[in-house]
């Protein structure tokens, strides 16, 4: 399958976008930032609608207990801030002010994981979907690409509730069509195949369509899912495909514990037991560098995808 | 504020709003509420017990009305007051939003980043209250952790900082007509209420201990005894 690079972009940037896009079509979204406006592609949300940006500082416990307050009298708030900062700093006020208090809030998380780079361990954060996944009543999302995030970050406002929106820094190719349609929970089969299931999300979805190449010339035959909601999980997607297959490979940007690998294992293992291998990192924090020095050094680049589906491939026997 | 049971709801626009920030004097609050009309008196019976829509700290999932907000884990109840003040603000909506706040909570870092917030965006429809008994579970206040000269730290944070006899209901009713009063001119409000935890049983004056301690059947009987005025209900 041939997949076209629609150009290169930041999803962060993406993120901007979509809320900007709100800002004109939908009054009711209001934008909270803790001091990162610029990195978080606000700016135009602002600019255009000023009343309706709050700066909350560098203080994101508060910001979070912010926008919980702001959806009494029936605000959607979107809160932004580095994925560190949006979780495991304000895990506590998330849980009780959010999560458990079904508050409408959407969480938007930019600069997660490896792929911030050189700012190092501190920012990387490794965790958070773990953390946000395990809160009953959140929506976990990791969109693929800048279209992706684009349409995501729009859906989210018609879905009553809190969601997690995780996205990113590195510009990194476009594939998602701008026009495509995004449907939490709704998983995306980017290619068919019938040897293995990779399932992936977020900027690991364009380090596995990369992978399929690879996996062809050796004979394999690999179908790829770009899971871009991790909770609720598309488990018919997931069932159809391991059916057809027979293993999986999950790759994420993301720990190993508590990540898309473990959801999926909790779905296979109960419905579907069958060879599965992780594309994560293992149980370590980052550290400085670029974001594609990282992905390799840490076994999330795309010869790791390759070298878990052989491996995948070959317990099947 | 909207005591009616059947027309509560959520967004609260048009109304005054209540923030309870120290979740853990839910009892207080669910008497209250009670008395108020949310729900039957009788209710309060089922406090703690399991499948009870009286959580032992007050939760929105069980949908009691009256409660528009999760609070126990101590700290986040203004900034979640500030936001909706906000909005209020945003929408023309003339409504004030009150909080109620133990003192030992004010040891939260969340406190000052609201209150820090609250000053320097203006959110002057805001009438935060603090339960200023000076205990808490390990002991006094100002052993535990001294919150200082308190009324000079919410002054420098920039708020207007009124202070109270919070068991004169003449001061109650000064002090409370007077935060409204000072509302929408440009400074979020605070009152410092000062209070005796235990107030008028003599064996629970004085102490910290009865902070999270239930007084016993026989313990119960005596404090009611003092406390003529509220047997009624028991």
């Amino acid at each position: 399958m041939e997949f076209e690079i629609l150009g290169n972009k930041d999803t962060r940037s993406g993120f901007g976008e979509g809320l900007a896009e709100l800002g004109r079509t939908n009054p009711d979204v209001v934008a909270l930032c803790a001091d990162l406006t610029g990195s978080l592609k606000m700016d135009a949300f602002q600019k255009e609608n000023p009343d309706r940006f709050f700066q909350a500082g560098i203080a994101e416990a508060n910001m979070i207990g912010l926008a919980a307050g702001m959806t009494i009298g029936g605000k959607i708030p979107y809160t932004g801030t580095f994925a560190n900062f949006s979780t495991g700093r304000v895990y506590d006020q998330i849980r009780q002010s959010v999560a458990y208090s079904q508050k409408n809030v959407k969480i938007c998380a930019s600069h997660a994981g490896l792929t911030l780079g050189e700012d190092g361990a501190t920012h990387q954060i490794l965790e958070d979907i773990g953390m946000m996944r395990m809160l009953p009543n959140m929506t976990v999302i990791v969109p693929a690409d800048f279209n992706q995030t684009k349409q995501a970050t729009i859906a989210i406002a018609e879905h009553k509730g809190p969601v997690y929106l995780r996205f990113g820094r590195p510009v990194m190719p476009i594939f998602v069509k701008p026009d495509a349609k995004f449907v939490i929970g709704k998983a995306d089969v980017l290619a068919e195949g019938t040897d293995v299931t990779i399932i992936a999300c977020g900027h690991l979805v364009w380090k596995s369509i990369e992978a399929l190449a690879i996996l062809k010339e050796k004979g394999i035959s690999a179908e790829l899912i770009n899971m871009h909601t991790i909770k609720p999980l598309d488990v018919q997607a997931i069932l159809a495909s391991a059916g057809k297959t027979g293993c999986v490979v999950t790759a994420e940007e993301h720990m190993m514990n508590g990540g898309l690998g473990e959801a999926v294992s909790q779905v296979l293992s109960r419905e579907l037991p069958c060879p599965q291998e992780y594309v994560a990192v293992n149980d370590s924090f980052g550290e400085s560098g670029t974001p594609m020095e990282l992905m390799t050094k840490y076994g999330i680049d795309t010869q790791d995808v390759v070298n878990a589906a052989m491996k995948a491939v070959a317990r099947k026997a | 504020m909207n005591f009616n049971a059947e027309t509560f709801d959520m967004d609260g626009i048009g109304e005054d709003l209540f923030f309870l920030s120290n979740g853990h004097i839910s009892p207080v609050w669910y008497s209250v509420l009670a008395r108020a009309g949310y729900f039957p008196v009788a209710e309060l019976g089922t406090f703690r017990k399991l499948s009870s829509r009286l959580q032992g700290h007050p939760s929105t999932d069980k949908k009691l009305p009256g409660i528009r907000m999760a609070s126990g884990s101590l700290g986040q109840g203004l900034s979640v007051a500030a936001g909706a003040a906000q909005v209020k603000k945003l929408t023309g909506d003339q409504g004030i939003v009150y909080t109620l706040h133990g003192d030992g909570e004010l040891q939260e870092g969340q406190i000052w980043e609201a209150a820090m917030y609250a000053a320097a965006n203006k959110v002057d429809n805001l009438i935060a209250t603090i339960d200023y008994n000076g205990r808490q579970i390990d002991g006094d206040v100002e052993d535990v952790m001294s919150l200082g000269n308190l009324a000079q730290k919410w002054l420098a944070f920039g708020w207007e900082v009124l202070e109270m006899d919070g068991h004169q209901f003449e001061d109650i009713r000064a002090k409370m007509t007077a935060a409204k009063a000072l509302c929408g001119k440009g400074k979020p409000v605070v009152i410092i209420m000062k209070t005796e935890m235990g107030q008028g049983v003599d064996y629970m004056m004085g102490s910290h201990k009865w902070h999270g301690v239930a007084p016993n059947a026989e313990q119960l009987t005596a404090a009611l005894a003092q406390l003529e005025e509220s047997l009624g209900d028991y």
